[in-house]
């Protein structure tokens, strides 16, 4: 599978993130109970999935760019 | 050796050595007071009932003290299924406390209109009571034993959780 | 017509986007159903059609959704216009996936199968979301791969026979991060690798011809001759913010960048306001701009000057600004009880597009005095969705 170096260098950043995770539980500087605002659903990335899938292709079919659109994550942080 | 595989082994390299360090530090903060067997901190909050409510009142009892928020889906699925617990046992020397920690309480109430509960709803505004106790995930659960220890506690709530709930309580009714 | 001509996969972000709803941390997407009508207008160009999503969760692990989209195109572009005739075209899209949770993981799994008559596209993905550090952060990780049957259209006589050219394989990796940076603040990071490999030119679009200027100094076309691989990098990076007045504002930024020579930046804002307890309102704008594939020319100085020729006005230097418009009402519905509650949503889009080094021959057949193109479109979509 020839992932290129592009490739690596964009999962480097993650992949750092995932390491340290795995050391050591670092303690969250917003509390579970203060997610009020966060949880709030005009503070979500994605609200209307059916929406932005198809704005995202609307653009895709005419521009030369793709790709790299959305983040997931956010909200309550909830169980 | 290729330059660029050099600096990835030091990057890496790197990131172990934080890995490491915060794992030291971690090690002497993860001590917790809010353990089983350690007592639970005392508290008073203003309650649903308009008289302010101290946990040293329910002394003798077993209680069940449930963090929740009106913005938090899991805890809005538990509140029907804790009032059901509540019913059935506050006769026999149960109470559950549902402590907000809300610091507006607006949409706990609009949400307790809809939904209405029997058991007690106390309201931490400040979020003390949130810190005193290491709220670490939503709905949090504490069970305290009839001495006013900590017994049991419950990070999230996925459904069928009630069951783990009933037999514990149950245990703690027994001694 | 190939709807999705020319285009090296459905960006693997938009469809984990797509599928993703609110994935909030260690806990499965929500149940719901989302209707819609969608219409583009602009171009010389009119695509309409309805879409419909449904998700839910079969038991406290797993979360299964399936939606299916239909787009009727009419076109009489301008590369349509001035070298052809105007077209009718249905283009159909499927997806099935599967969302499953296991403590703070959640894999994802799904197929996608998009239909038009010269264009049979099958993608398979695969993602891992985790998140950590007390739920303040997100890391996910994915991987698609397609498989295309690329053909072409021959009109005769009023009968469409289509020829199948080659086939397309596409491989998209992508990797991104969401972190809680404060009680108010999101930060959402974002990388996609796409990686295509066509054959027969399969890559291209057959329907477009490059223009050259004849030995006898007239304008003559020629065919399209594009590489058979293409591999495309795109980062960006958004931020939300909660105003203290109960308000969002959102800010992105991509960057673009492939083997063929286009850098792309897009920039997008956003304010969402809920003015009451029913109504929410939403604007937005989005700029965004590319430069010319290196292989492209509006105009060759002669027949066969390049290896690699490209007159596609996709892979042309342009720019488009776009600004939107969005109100959704929510409603609490009686009947049936099984429904928590349900918005009726509208918004509108209107894109502007101005071409750098385009120009539209559909106006006259003089090489002087053709203007550049730019058009503008209107884009409309009316959706309900159901929680349940």
């Amino acid at each position: 599978m020839r992932v290129g170096r592009a490739g690596l260098s964009a999962l480097a950043l993650p992949l750092a993130v995932l390491l340290l995770s795995a050391c050591t539980p670092v303690q969250p500087w917003v509390k579970p109970y203060e997610r009020e605002h966060l949880a709030d659903p005009i503070m979500s990335f994605n609200a209307n999935p059916i929406q932005s899938s198809y704005l995202t292709h609307v653009f895709e079919v005419r521009e030369g760019a793709r790709g790299a659109t959305g983040s997931v994550g956010g909200g309550c942080g909830c169980n | 050796m290729d330059p660029s595989h050099s600096d990835h082994r030091r990057a890496f390299l790197r990131a172990g050595i934080v890995c490491l360090t915060l794992a030291a530090t971690a090690a002497t903060s993860l001590a917790s007071t809010i353990a089983p067997g350690a007592a639970a901190p005392a508290f008073q909050l203003p309650s649903s009932a308009n008289t302010p409510l101290a946990l040293s009142d329910l002394k003798g009892q077993v209680v069940l003290i449930n963090f929740w928020a009106s913005w938090c889906g899991p805890c809005r699925q538990e509140m029907p299924i804790l009032d059901q617990l509540y019913r059935k046992y506050k006769a026999a020397g149960f109470t559950l406390l549902g402590v907000n920690v809300e610091p507006k309480s607006v949409d706990a109430l609009g949400f307790l209109k809809g939904t209405p509960v029997t058991f007690p709803i106390l309201f931490d505004t400040d979020s003390q009571v949130s810190k005193l106790y290491e709220v670490s995930g939503m709905p949090s659960t504490v069970i305290l034993d009839r001495a006013g220890k900590v017994r049991y506690i419950h990070h999230g709530y996925k459904p069928g959780e009630e069951s783990e709930y009933l037999d514990q309580i149950r245990s703690l009714m027994r001694e | 017509m190939g709807w999705t001509r020319g285009i090296p996969a459905r960006s693997l972000t938009a469809t984990l986007f797509a599928l993703a709803a609110v994935s909030r941390a260690a806990v499965l997407p929500d149940d719901r159903a989302d209707l819609d009508w969608h219409e583009w207008q602009g171009g010389g160009v009119t695509v309409d059609g309805p879409g419909v999503l449904v998700r839910k969760k079969v038991d406290d692990s797993l979360s299964l959704s399936a939606s299916y989209s239909v787009d009727m195109i009419s076109s009489a572009s301008v590369d349509v216009l001035s070298t052809a005739s105007p077209y009718k075209e249905t283009r159909t899209e499927g997806t099935v996936s599967a969302d499953y949770l296991h403590g703070n993981t959640i894999y994802t799994a799904g197929y996608i199968e998009g239909h038009e008559s010269d264009y049979i596209a099958k993608t398979g993905f695969f993602s891992i979301s985790e998140s950590m550090f007390g739920d303040l952060t997100t890391i996910n990780f994915g991987y698609s791969r397609g498989w295309d049957r690329v053909g072409e259209n021959l009109h005769q006589a009023g009968l469409v026979t289509t020829t199948w050219v080659g086939d397309a394989d596409h491989r998209n990796w992508s990797a991104g991060l969401s972190q809680v940076l404060t009680r108010n603040v999101l930060l959402g990071v974002n990388f996609e690798t796409a990686e295509s490999d066509g054959s027969h030119g399969s890559l291209a679009n057959p329907y477009r011809s490059a223009r050259y200027v004849g030995p006898d100094g007239l304008v003559h076309t020629e065919a399209q001759v594009y590489p058979d691989t293409r591999t495309g990098n795109a980062g960006s990076v958004q931020l939300k913010y909660y105003l203290p007045w109960h308000a969002a504002l959102d800010g992105s930024y991509r960057i673009y960048h492939d083997t063929w020579g286009i850098l792309a930046h897009t920039l997008g804002m956003g304010y969402t306001q809920p003015i009451s307890s029913d109504w929410t309102l939403n604007a937005n704008v989005r700029y965004y701009r590319q430069n010319a594939a290196t292989f492209y020319s509006d105009l060759f100085p002669y027949e066969d000057s390049q290896n690699f020729i490209a007159r596609d006005r996709e892979l042309a230097q342009f720019d488009d600004l776009t600004f939107g418009l969005g109100a959704s009402w929510l409603f609490h519905p009686s009947w049936p009880h099984w429904i928590e509650k349900g918005t009726l949503n509208l918004t509108y889009d209107r894109m502007h597009i101005a071409y750098g080094d385009f120009h539209n021959y559909a106006v006259g057949g003089m090489p002087m005095g053709v203007p550049l193109y730019a058009y503008g479109a209107n884009i409309t979509q009316f959706f309900i969705s159901f929680w349940y």
